[in-house]
């Protein structure tokens, strides 16, 4: 082992452990997925949560061991019987203590390196006589809020600019919703990407690079090892050149351009010998015609978006680098947007593929470069601060420049219902419709509009409809339920809607309760979202989940 | 057993009325709690980042007796959402922690550990549970446990499926911020081995370009495991899991690297590459292993409508969610009620052999395959060989009476025996 380690002396990059990167080797699995920089964000994260039942300590306890720095837990009840039938953070023990400082015991074990406090209060008390509680977090989570008390908190939260997530277990439904004035997303890593590649637009340095394959296919060693991006920029040029258009358009076209492609192949006897290189020529040929360095709809819109339209000084780094692509691609006559830098791999030499790759990187560097210089005058000439405009930041907008993302999230609508205030943006629109359905949609989005009503059925009687012990469902409690529905439904002015009699029924049945396997779905559903706003990647909810876990359907109001 | 009064009542509201959108035969009572607690035996297969949650959730479901079989024991990787296991637990078997700690937490409950793998129980130790829920991170684990689970199942003479042997599995899986959730009941809907297209397979680099043209550090991590490992350690295996062997491969894919001007080969993607680290985090393993118990517990107890029959999930752009009602491959080797083939009568034995060996679904299950009708002999390897071999060149009719026959085909890769129904018939030309 000794001899292993002494043998490469010159690996000035090897990390040599310090004890805070070797205290972060519990925490590999997730930096596989957010890196080194989501972790950092983890880290210096205080989060705050209300009522620890266990929707919210299930989300909590998620957050715990990602290893956020901190975390208060807000609840007012004592341990009971019921606490013991669904919340892994309490046992048999603690049957009459404060719940808040129990479930803050249980989530402390979880993580030695996470803080934890609890505070004995209402949380409905709480955001009602000291909103600004608040100020301090981060992030806060609010779990089984009724409706009023959500819609409050929502109100506290958005003011500061405190993100908010709220999960809700109710039976064998639940919803969980994200509350955010505005959130910018750099990295959204979505599934699939496709690398720019500029095959038909090549900068004057790739260009000459592509026309010095034309020496090359002539020798069969050399050919082999040109990576295929050469081969189709050197494909497109020749075809622009004698077809007087840049690319091929109509199927026809395509298959010849493929069958000039293929006709690179080399011949013993007549019969072409397959070459990995121009197989994949061959397969990514559609990037000739379906590549675009052109900003995304997405990120016209976010241009166009008053926020990049006009900088103000406290603009933040996220705006006045939109605003800066949006000088970028104004200002060269292809409208291109500033290149990413990454290639695919590609069947070829290694020094082939490594000096395409150098080009590429190099070309990103300029144009990265000429983004930074355009953010700092967009940004003097709004008098907005450039000093958190980093090199390393707009390194990553030009990166992802056509996966930027940003969300806004509706205020809540005070009586809970899972659609906008403002009829302006489609309203009542989703609802209406989810409800008109004709599959397991329909009953779904009737849970959805009998959550808020059992809320304020919950405001008359001090309980839940069905939430009185016995074996039968109390047909009275359904009927003035459905009432109180129908009510909402016309309120919001959504009429000639049928609510199912089956989903108030069914909604009756569970008494309002909150089940564990429930709580889970819904608790960790809320930490994942927490963790993309603390992140700042990967896209967040922007607006209302609703889940039913009886058909396992869930509707998305946004 | 000490239930304070109230304990259950939540799920009591769901086991003891009735509801609207229930199983076919849901009868709600008091008695069903106590079948959960009493006598409902549910099986956990894996103790790891599913695992964990699956026990917390199923115990928290009114279950009271639940075992769990995991062949590992914990490190220090585990502890981002294996919430059961602490630092002082590193080195311990996973399984036994996990029983403890979710029976210190929750009274009343029995969980028995097994540290061992799942291939060294037998089919009578998986046959004492109603259920058995997978969380498991491999496609041949999965595999295996589809092949148990089928292994019980038997047909009507109608061909459709006795339901008194369906052995239901609930399977889930995770990568980064996605997961699935999926019920299996052998006979009704799909197996593992009916939809194995969901699988992707592995993406593996040619060795030429291992060996010759490296262009990134992955390429560079595998010449060092794949090349100089084999070379330079003639009578070690490479193990992942020692710190000294992980290091000697660093240093050697950076050596790699260094040489052809190849830049990113850092220890976490080392590791990544030779171990084929799946990213994991606790949330998305508690979404989907929430949705596993409480599968289990609609199955069990028909207090709700089952899922039909597998749920995604994708937190990556915002919340996304599909269920899919993947359907039954009919000539599926494992779960259906025989492979359909057809030969002609004159065939010899030995020839149908070879075509089975060659069947584009029983050839990758099979290598060196035996065959018997009911319990006859044709051909049998081992201590029957000598006596069964002269069939090998007699022709099927002067073995069988067709010209339908179920054969059953035995093989030692197998976890149980496959069925085969055989037309004898003349080829068409």
């Amino acid at each position: 082992m000794a001899s292993a380690e002494a043998g490469s002396p010159s690996s000035s990059g090897a990390p040599t452990c310090s004890p805070a990167r070797e205290s972060r080797v519990r925490y590999d699995r997730g930096m596989r997925i957010w890196g080194a920089e989501g972790q950092d964000a983890l880290e210096r994260a205080s989060v705050c949560l209300l009522h620890a039942g266990p929707t919210g300590a299930e989300a909590l306890k998620n957050l715990v061991l990602g290893g956020i720095r901190s975390f208060t837990v807000v609840d007012g009840e004592r341990v009971g019987p019921q606490d013991l039938g669904n919340n892994f953070m309490i046992d048999q023990d603690a049957l009459g203590r404060p719940r808040a400082e129990v479930v803050t015991a249980s989530l402390k074990e979880l993580n030695e390196a996470v803080g934890g406090s609890y505070v004995v209060d209402e949380p409905a008390q709480l955001i009602s006589s000291n909103p600004s509680f608040f100020h301090e977090y981060d992030l806060v989570i609010g779990a089984q809020l009724r409706c009023s008390d959500a819609a409050a908190l929502d109100a506290v939260c958005r003011e500061r600019g405190i993100p908010l997530i709220l999960g809700r277990a109710y039976g064998l439904v639940g919803l969980v919703q994200v509350c955010v004035a505005e959130h910018c997303v750099v990295e959204s890593k979505p599934d699939n990407t496709i690398e720019d590649l500029r095959l038909t637009e090549p900068w004057p340095e790739l260009a000459e690079a592509a026309a010095q394959v034309d020496a090359g296919l002539l020798d069969d060693h050399v050919r082999g090892h040109v990576p295929y991006a050469l081969l189709l920029i050197r494909a497109a040029a020749a075809w622009a050149a004698t077809h007087g258009a840049p690319f091929p358009r109509t199927s026809a076209e395509k298959a010849d351009f493929k069958e000039g492609l293929r006709s690179l192949q080399r011949c013993i006897e007549g019969v072409p010998v397959e070459e990995e290189n121009i197989t994949e020529a061959i397969a990514n040929a559609h990037r000739v015609w379906s590549g675009s360095s052109a900003p995304t709809p997405e990120l016209v819109r976010l241009f166009q978006d008053e926020a990049c339209q006009h900088l103000r000084a406290g603009s933040s780094p996220f705006w006045i680098c939109v605003a800066a692509l949006s000088r970028f691609v104004a200002s060269n006559a292809a409208g291109a947007l500033p290149l990413e830098g990454n290639i695919p791999d590609m069947h070829a030499g290694s020094q082939e593929f490594l000096a395409l790759q150098r080009l590429y990187r190099a070309k990103a560097e300029a144009d990265a470069q000429e983004v930074e210089g355009l953010a700092h005058d967009v940004a003097g000439a709004a008098g907005a601060s450039v000093s958190r405009v980093t090199s390393a930041y707009v390194r990553s907008v030009c990166k992802n420049a056509r996966r930027l993302r940003v969300i806004r999230c509706p205020a809540l609508h005070p009586d809970g219902l899972p659609v906008r205030t403002e009829p302006e943006k489609g309203g009542t629109d989703a609802l209406r419709q989810a409800l008109a359905s004709e599959d397991a949609t329909a009953s779904t989005a009737a849970f959805s509009v009998l959550v808020p009503a059992a809320d304020r059925y919950y405001r008359t009687h001090q309980r839940f409809p069905g939430s009185l012990h016995g074996s039968e469902v109390p047909e009275g409690e359904v009927s003035q339920l459905h009432a109180i529905a129908q009510g909402l439904l016309a309120e919001s002015g959504i009429s000639g809607v049928h609510l199912p009699e089956d989903a108030t029924t069914e909604l009756v049945r569970w008494g309002g309760a909150e089940l564990h396997c429930v709580a889970a779905i819904i608790g960790s559903i809320a930490s994942q979202e927490a963790i993309k706003l603390l992140t700042g990647q990967f896209v967040p909810l922007a607006g209302t989940l609703f889940y039913s876990t009886v058909h396992a359907t869930s509707l998305l109001f946004a | 057993m000490n239930h304070p009064e109230g304990r259950w009542s939540g799920l009591d509201n769901l086991l003891t009325r009735p509801g609207r959108f229930v199983g076919p035969g849901f009868e709600p009572g008091p008695e069903l709690r106590d079948f959960l607690h009493d006598d409902c035996r549910i099986l956990v297969v894996g103790a790891g980042g599913l695992g964990c949650e699956l026990l917390k959730d199923l115990a928290l479901s009114g279950f009271g007796s639940i075992d769990v079989i995991d062949m590992d024991t914990i490190d220090i990787t585990n502890l981002n959402r294996q919430f059961l296991f602490r630092t002082a637990d590193v080195g311990r078997s996973k399984a036994e922690v996990a029983a403890a700690r979710t029976m210190q937490r929750v009274a009343g409950l029995t969980v028995t550990p097994h540290h061992a793998m799942i291939q060294d129980k037998g089919l009578d130790f998986y046959a004492q549970f109603h259920v058995i829920v997978l969380g498991l991170d491999s496609l041949e684990a999965r595999r295996h446990m589809n092949a148990v689970a089928c292994s019980f199942l038997s047909y009507n003479p109608d061909g459709t499926p006795d339901l008194a042997t369906v052995k239901p599995l609930v399977d889930g899986g995770t990568e980064g911020l996605r997961g699935h959730a999926r019920v299996l009941l052998p006979g009704v809907t799909p197996c593992f081995d009916c939809t194995l297209w969901l699988f992707p397979p592995q993406t593996k680099f040619p060795l030429c370009t291992i060996a010759e043209t490296p262009r990134s550090p992955a390429h560079c991590i595998e010449y060092a495991k794949i090349i100089l490992w084999p070379r330079e350690h003639q009578d070690t295996a490479f193990d992942p899991d020692i710190e000294a062997h992980m290091h000697w491969m660093f240093a050697r894919a950076q050596e790699r690297a260094k040489e052809f001007g190849i830049q990113g080969v850092t220890l976490q993607l080392t590791q990544g590459v030779v171990k084929n680290i799946i990213p994991a985090i606790a949330s998305t393993n508690a979404i989907v292993a929430a949705s596993c118990a409480l599968e289990t517990l609609k199955l069990v107890t028909l207090a709700s409508t089952g899922l039909d029959n597998y749920l995604m999930y994708s937190g990556v752009d915002g919340v996304y969610t599909l269920t899919t009602q993947y359907e039954r491959d009919p000539a599926c080797p494992v779960c259906s009620a025989g492979v359909p083939m057809t030969a002609p009568p004159t065939c010899t034995l030995r020839d149908l052999l070879g075509l089975l060996t060659l069947h584009p679904a029983l050839g990758r299950l099979l290598r060196e395959p035996s065959l018997s009708v009911g319990s006859v002999p044709l051909y049998a390897r081992g201590v029957f060989e000598e006596e069964t071999r002269p069939n090998l060149d007699r022709q099927l009719r002067e073995l069988v009476t067709g010209p339908l026959v179920e054969l059953t085909v035995n093989d030692k890769g197998l976890v149980a025996p496959l069925k085969v129904q055989l037309r004898l018939q003349v080829a068409e030309e």
